[in-house]
């Protein structure tokens, strides 16, 4: 497993804080936690209870998958305020995760990896390998610092 | 092998028929580089890669990423057997060049990237779904032979 614990240079910092106002579009159009359970079926299984997840479009459709992706980026949104302090700011959510939820910390690189491919497909040329090179290093992050509090 | 459905694979083979293998191919290894910098290592020879502007014009990025990508074309035509199409190249990687396989994984992320970049709406979660399971096919075809 790869850690990134560089942290991002001010120049990376500058970009994402700079592309971030305009992710809500894209990930309106194609809802991170949505496109999970989509590519990487098995995530499924933490969201039993949410109803139809029987194909693609009724999973992208489905309110229940809308709603907790909403809280899902609301805290993502956080994770872009708190770059210095990535498992301070997740420390409650890893051990939520880890003693309530038993999700599996692959799922969070996942859907940090589905996250990126989102904003490559929404913002085209825009997406630079510099801008590509710090979304990576920040999910990343992000899914360190859920992982942390694993025991 | 790589369990794609009838439908994932004409789709898959469709997109594919759009790519420019030659500029996506140079576009994924620049970004390789660029975005997980230790993979630098393995191409010290290639030139100047002391920026990411240097890296994506890099013209020793391109050619390889060409060849590179002329590999996975060629995988995609033997989804039934990858391990056999890149058996030799495994070889090559584990034994003579040393490449943790873990790199195949991160280059096949690079991919789904680019291709999410180049193609935008048509790049839909379904044929995002495939490309994924075949660029974990190829990594995992590639790393076969290690020992």
């Amino acid at each position: 497993m790869l850690k990134r614990r560089v942290p991002l240079n001010p120049h990376e910092n500058v970009q994402i804080q700079h592309s971030t106002p305009k992710n809500t579009l894209a990930y309106r159009g194609k809802p991170p936690l949505a496109l999970l359970l989509v590519v990487y079926p098995w995530t499924q299984r933490f969201f039993d209870s949410f109803g139809n997840l029987s194909s693609p479009s009724a999973i992208m459709g489905n309110p229940k998958v809308k709603a907790h992706g909403k809280k899902v980026l609301t805290s993502f949104g956080d994770a872009v305020k708190n770059m210095d302090n990535l498992k301070g700011a997740f420390a409650k959510l890893s051990e939520l995760h880890c003693d309530k939820l038993h999700v599996d910390p692959e799922n969070f690189r996942l859907l940090g990896n589905v996250m990126v491919i989102i904003l490559a497909s929404h913002f085209g040329r825009e997406f630079t390998p510099e801008l590509q090179a710090a979304w990576q290093k920040l999910v990343a992050g992000v899914a360190t610092a859920l992982a942390h509090k694993y025991h | 092998m790589v369990h794609l459905t009838g439908e994932e694979k004409s789709a898959v083979a469709a997109l594919w028929g759009k790519v420019n293998v030659e500029e996506v191919g140079g576009e994924a290894l620049g970004r390789l580089l660029v975005v997980y910098p230790w993979t630098q290592r393995f191409f010290e020879s290639f030139g100047d890669l002391s920026t990411a502007d240097a890296v994506m014009k890099n013209p020793n990025v391109k050619k390889h990423g060409q060849k590179v990508l002329a590999s996975f074309s060629e995988g995609l035509k033997h989804l039934d057997d990858l391990k056999g199409t890149f058996a030799a190249l495994s070889e090559l990687h584990c034994d003579k060049l040393h490449v943790d396989p873990e790199n195949f994984r991160l280059l096949g992320n690079v991919l789904v990237v680019v291709l999410a970049r180049h193609f935008g709406k048509e790049f839909t979660p379904e044929l995002q779904s495939a490309y994924q399971k075949v660029v974990a096919g190829v990594a995992t075809a590639l790393a076969h032979k290690y020992h």
